[in-house]
């Protein structure tokens, strides 16, 4: 009894141990892939050509999902709105949740579904087939020529990509709220003007799209770049870069909340 | 895809990305309006400041002229310390009055300047004298229902 | 064996856990221009032996110089110096996926010289032409075969005119045409490049009659050495038994197990 309880929480500590073990080494490889971005940087067509890769190519998915989701909260708001008589304030309420909450947060669940798993897939295919190896007989880093340049891309996409899907969702709440419900266009907009600011929100709202393309990049090249070199090692890689990935927005995007948007009343 | 076709494409989407982000600071927020002003800052002393946070506006004939900037408490007259910035275009009589407001019945409380009769105006770092504190909705309730009560009492009284 | 040594092995061990070496105590030596060959069962060590001179892996004991310079000393930039007077071909050829053969030959032109495009275009054309692939130069490798596949790779693997080519079972998966024809290029661009060639493989038939010397490995071990014919003809048994293809010898046909009649659960039997 006591010795199969040991044995618990021995694979317990053991596997809380070997998830420790993994995140330092995920932060030495951070560093490295830091240091080493210098021909990112310098041979930019690299970084573009990821760029066109990871966000290029997730602009339809998220356009469309800005677009619903936009759609989504004016028909949602407006049901609840209406019943205090502040239909007016629906301008607001689609503006804000976007900017400061859903546009960087969703935009960046489906960047690490669509763009995080492609990355990782690609990488540890190219650990699996041995290219990385044979990029390394030939005398190139393949963490500055293979890593570095698809993380900046990463971390340039995601906050653009979150801006447009805030955009496309104000579009949609404008269409059903103005358009198809038939609040006041005039109070649409002046309302929303006056209550959204260009620092507090929309500024805030695309620092922590930066914080999530980070995230949601640096696990996605390291998923991959620690692969096993097999076929369900690749999966399970894939697998994990989504699943760490939206569990990290979501807490970062709690802890930037609590420091952004209530840091001025909580003194 | 060759090298020509996947600049174009990343310059498109950059160029969309900068447009959205536009369309977001102008359209949606109020890049248009206010935050490039020079202002001015002045203070108030408040007994009770209500719910009034930090950038509220300030406004004068519903007319948004400022904004609140900082809140303070002063431990020696146990007041709320509110300072203003105040629009550098509007210039206020010393003896404006400056009260707390809720907009609406249950809505965001902002401050409202009602401009006195005084030939000389405000400048940076004057205080205002005049202030109204904003409007407790438990105090509200029970002077309504002393009030109720006192009535009530004088009705059976008149009995 | 006469000649300057460009690669030299010495007392190498080598184990990726710490339990189980792979190596133990490797002598060799590869001199200049010739083309040695590694034989051997599968998980001999050969492939590992190949990481060490390529620098991937550490000794865990020994050392193992090329061109003069202890690799397992270096590290980052001397290493990679290093690397680029070597060239490896891997198993499967290793070419990048999202590259044209022309790329991928003109990858690591571009990557380590300052060559204008047009000298570019030539070299990488002639390397092609001399594995016979310069019409293949704008194909994905998606679209080559196993052999087309191995003789773009060989192409890279010589783009910089290494002094030291390492083959790392360059014959797997080939069909007997592209066996011949990559056999038949790992002799003649080593003679033409005037560099040298270490070949890692378990197949003799094609190895054996175009290799200078031979090392014979077994359980981490050189069990046999020699030019090709003397090596054959002398009696180590491993060596009569992987040359010829018997069923039993010095590597036991039978995975080590209890007694036959045990496991059947007969009567009468330990």
């Amino acid at each position: 009894m006591v010795a199969k309880l040991k044995d618990v929480l021995g694979h317990l500590g053991g596997a809380v141990t070997a998830r420790i073990w993994r995140l330092g080494f995920a932060s030495r490889f951070f560093g490295y892939m830091l240091l080493h971005s210098g021909t990112a940087l310098r041979r930019f067509g690299l970084t573009i050509r990821e760029i066109y890769f990871a966000g290029v190519l997730s602009l339809i998915i998220i356009l469309v999902s800005g677009l619903f989701v936009g759609m989504v909260l004016a028909l949602q708001g407006y049901e609840t709105l209406q019943r205090y008589g502040s239909s007016e304030a629906l301008g607001i309420l689609v503006a804000l949740s976007l900017v400061r909450e859903l546009g960087p947060v969703v935009a960046g669940l489906l960047f690490a579904s669509r763009a995080g798993s492609a990355i990782t897939a690609e990488i540890g295919l190219m650990k699996a087939t041995e290219q990385i190896a044979a990029m390394e007989m030939m005398a190139v880093d393949p963490i500055a020529r293979v890593v570095a340049p698809r993380f900046w891309a990463g971390v340039i996409s995601m906050p653009l990509l979150a801006v447009l899907f805030s955009a496309m969702g104000i579009f949609g709440g404008y269409l059903v709220g103005v358009q198809l419900i038939g609040v006041d266009e005039g109070a649409f907009w002046s309302q929303m003007q006056a209550a959204v600011d260009v620092r507090e929100d929309i500024l805030n709202g695309v620092i922590k799209s930066v914080v999530f393309g980070v995230a949601v990049t640096w696990i996605a090249v390291f998923e991959g770049y620690d692969a096993q070199p097999t076929a369900e090692g690749v999966s399970s890689a894939t697998t994990r870069t989504v699943v760490t990935s939206s569990l990290a927005i979501l807490a970062l995007d709690f802890v930037l909340t609590a420091l952004m948007f209530t840091g001025g009343n909580a003194r | 895809m060759n090298r020509a076709a996947i600049d174009i494409w990343v310059g498109l989407f950059v160029a969309a990305a900068f447009a959205g982000l536009l369309f977001l600071a102008m359209k949606v927020g109020n890049l248009a309006s206010f935050s490039t002003a020079q202002t001015y800052q002045v203070q108030a002393k408040f007994a009770n400041i209500g719910g009034l946070k930090v950038r509220a506006p300030i406004k004068s004939a519903g007319v948004v002229v400022g904004r609140v900037a900082d809140v303070r408490f002063d431990n020696e007259s146990y007041e709320a310390i509110v300072t203003f910035n105040l629009d550098s275009r509007f210039q206020f009589p010393r003896d404006t009055a400056a009260k707390v407001l809720t907009s609406g019945l249950l809505g965001e409380q902002y401050v409202g300047l009602e401009a006195g009769g005084d030939g000389v105006m405000l400048k940076g770092g004057d205080r205002l004298r005049l202030t109204q504190s904003a409007v407790v909705l438990e105090n509200l309730i029970s002077q309504f229902l002393f009030n109720k009560a006192a009535e009530d009492k004088d009705a059976k009284e008149t009995k | 064996m006469a000649g300057p040594s460009i690669v030299e092995i010495e007392g190498v061990s080598f184990g990726y856990e710490a339990a189980r070496p792979v190596l133990h105590g490797v002598n060799m030596r590869i001199p200049r221009g010739k083309v040695v060959g590694i034989m051997g069962q599968s998980g001999c060590g050969k492939t590992t032996l190949l990481r060490i001179i390529g620098g991937s892996r550490r000794p865990g004991s020994g050392s193992a110089r090329v061109l003069g310079t202890p690799v397992n000393e270096l590290d980052g930039a001397e290493l990679y110096a290093l690397r680029r007077k070597m060239g490896m071909l891997f198993q499967f050829g290793a070419l990048f996926t999202d590259m044209t053969v022309y790329e991928n030959v003109a990858f690591p032109m571009r990557e380590h010289t300052d060559l204008p495009p047009d000298m570019v275009h030539d070299l990488v054309l002639m390397k092609l032409e001399a594995v016979g692939l310069r019409g293949a130069s704008r194909l994905m490798p998606s679209e080559l075969s196993g052999g087309m596949a191995r003789r773009v790779a060989l192409a890279r693997a010589i783009a910089l005119d290494p002094q030291l080519i390492m083959y790392d079972e360059p014959f797997t998966a080939l069909d007997p045409i592209s066996l011949g024809a990559v056999a038949r290029l790992i002799r003649l661009l080593n003679d033409s490049l005037g560099a040298t060639s270490i070949v890692v493989t378990h197949d003799v038939a094609e190895t054996l009659p175009f290799v200078d010397y031979v090392y014979f490995m077994a359980d981490g071990r050189v069990v046999a050495e020699g030019p090709p014919d003397e090596v054959v003809s002398a009696s180590e048994p491993f060596v009569g038994q992987f040359v010829n293809g018997r069923l039993d010898g010095p590597v036991p046909f039978h995975f080590p197990a209890p007694g036959y009649g045990a496991d059947l659960g007969l009567a009468g039997t330990a």
